[in-house]
């Protein structure tokens, strides 16, 4: 399913800071983590993370250092901060409203019409 | 575990050739090649243990990277500071020549203000004589539409935009000569009225974007190099006059009159356009002196600001101060913010803390204090001898000033302690640029009629 840009755009920020809450993270192992988190459904053009990221330094969300661990090679780590837990933690607030609503008006929506997807007006 | 398999020469090859297209970008910077290089070795080394060769590999890595017109273009919207001349991001423009990028029509616009600014000769005015305060009053209104016009031009502006910059220039025509205005208040005005429209020009120069925070820092960068461009032009014009009055004297012409009338006034008008002009073509240029010049004079005038705080206490006269040591005062402050706002400006917004932020805090904590003794100075005098427009628009400025300082100073400590990310120091710069307009317009509008236009 192809999923829209919009959305994709919308759930970066949690998802990246939620995945480097899990511990110090670089771009391509992130980009590995979140397309294992959505089954392979969430796909970004892989630079386009880099950008965010240095957004999210510049809001002091997280911090970057250049870091070469025992057998590989030098990378660029993230590492979330305070104030980026912070910033996540509203953030998840904020999703969990969308989405209870959003499950909420869908059980009503599905028992109306309990043939989904086939009422032609979308 | 991950096998490290050898890389092709050939490999590598590609992966150079892909890196020098990458760094031929101006908005995306060296540590963001590495870091997105790395990126593309890791993607090729995992496609090529699932069985794809080196040029396989290397195909669909690149291909996941994205094009890089568009990653470029996402880099240059995160770091606008380093593509900010390129001001429409449209990566699609890059590389084409467009008409507005050419010095005729910048040319043309720098005769016109020059023009404009003798055209009042025509009618019979004098600049050095009896209209002198009139001139002086009209200084900017008859250069800075220029500007803005220039800038509208190259932005390509439509009506309602325009209009937008219009009224404000009317407004400032209206209220600079409507008044009967002698004495301060007149150089009241002749001070504020400039300032409140280099903020209208500086709207033209965002196109209109004046809302985004991170525009308003380009066009505070903008308005530190077009100053030093101006500087530069104006010390290299003011050699060349005096060569070519030395050289005609020699010959037995007298050019003085001439250059003073018509050189002078004309090269001064015009360069406002060209030095705007060239920090837009010449960027590369400017970008390697700013930082070293914020560098050298950001602990000098710290330094300068911590002994005449130092001289104030040791003196202990500090409320004592006079008129002009006032009127000093204030200039002084207005010249180091512009520094501060400058040096904030040239900053790279992601990197840590370092000395020169212990600096920029030294720094402003000594104009605060400066500032503090002024102000008690000033309520002082206005409780002594009532209020006049001089006093009361000193008294404004300084608290404006003080608001903007103690907080400034309060977010850099906080920077300092890694408790903020520098992006607060800039936003809260940003944020206040409108409150000095806003100041700057209500002395020129509603000044003269509180205090009688004397």
């Amino acid at each position: 399913m192809q999923i829209s840009k919009d959305l994709v755009a919308a759930s970066a920020t949690p998802l990246v800071l939620a995945i480097l809450a899990e511990g110090d993270s670089y771009g391509y192992a992130i980009l590995k983590r979140i397309s294992h988190l959505s089954g392979g459904e969430l796909e970004w053009t892989d630079g386009m993370l880099y950008p965010l990221l240095h957004r999210l330094d510049r809001l002091g969300y997280v911090e970057a250092e250049w870091d070469t661990p025992a057998g590989g090679r030098r990378r660029r780590y993230y590492r979330i901060t305070e104030r980026g837990r912070q910033a996540l933690t509203q953030q998840l607030g904020q999703w969990s409203i969308i989405t209870e609503a959003l499950r909420d008006v869908w059980q009503e929506f599905s028992l109306v019409t309990p043939t989904l997807g086939t009422t032609g007006a979308s | 575990m991950q096998t490290e398999v050898p890389d092709g020469p050939g490999l590598e090859s590609q992966i150079g050739r892909w890196r020098q297209f990458l760094d031929r970008r101006q908005a995306v910077g060296t540590t963001d090649g590495d870091e997105l290089e790395s990126h593309l070795r890791d993607q090729v080394a995992e496609l090529k243990e699932v069985g794809l060769s080196d040029d396989e590999a290397f195909l669909v890595a690149v291909k996941r990277m994205g094009d890089l017109d568009g990653l470029t273009r996402e880099f240059a919207r995160e770091h606008s500071d380093r593509l900010w001349k390129q001001l429409v991001l449209a990566g699609d423009q890059a590389g084409t020549r467009r008409a507005t990028d050419s010095p005729v029509g910048m040319l043309a616009f720098a005769v016109a203000a020059a023009i404009s600014f003798k055209l009042p000769l025509a009618f019979g005015m004098d600049f050095a004589g009896d209209d002198a305060e009139l001139y002086a009053r009209n200084l900017s209104l008859l250069v800075l539409p220029f500007l803005a016009g220039y800038f509208a031009w190259r932005r390509s502006l439509h009506g309602l935009q325009l209009l937008g910059l219009a009224v404000p220039f009317g407004i400032g025509a209206v209220f600079a000569n409507v008044y009967p205005l002698t004495g301060d208040a007149a150089v009241l005005t002749v001070i504020h009225l400039p300032i409140a429209l280099w903020l209208v020009v500086g709207v033209a120069y965002l196109g209109g974007d004046w809302r985004s925070s991170r525009r308003r820092m380009d066009f505070v960068r903008f308005t530190g190099e077009w100053f030093i461009y101006y500087v530069l032009i104006a010390l290299g014009g003011g050699v060349l006059i005096l060569f070519t009055a030395a050289t005609f004297e020699a010959v037995g012409i007298d050019a003085i009159e001439f250059l003073q009338s018509w050189v002078l006034p004309g090269g001064a008008t015009g360069a406002v356009i060209v030095a705007a002009w060239l920090v837009e073509a010449k960027q590369s240029v400017i970008e390697n002196m700013a930082p070293v010049l914020t560098r050298v004079f950001t602990p000098l005038f710290a330094v300068m600001l911590l002994a005449s705080v130092a001289a104030l206490v040791w003196t202990g006269n500090g409320v004592d101060v006079d008129r002009d040591v006032l009127i000093l005062f204030d200039l002084l402050l207005i010249l180091v913010l512009g520094l501060l706002l400058y040096s904030i400006s040239a900053r790279d917004s992601r990197a840590q803390p370092n000395v020169m932020d212990a600096v920029q805090l030294l720094l402003v904590v000594s104009m605060l204090v400066l500032d503090l003794v002024a102000l008690s100075a000033i309520a002082s005098r206005i409780s002594e001898f009532g209020f006049s427009p001089n006093k009361t628009a000193a008294l404004g400025l300084n608290i404006i000033l003080a608001i903007n300082l103690a907080w400034s100073g309060w977010l850099a400590l906080g920077f300092l302690r890694r408790r903020k990310p520098f992006a607060v120091i800039e936003h809260w710069q940003t944020a206040y640029i409108p409150v000095y307009g806003l100041w700057a317009a209500i002395v020129v509008i509603a000044f003269p009629p509180i205090f009688g236009f004397s």
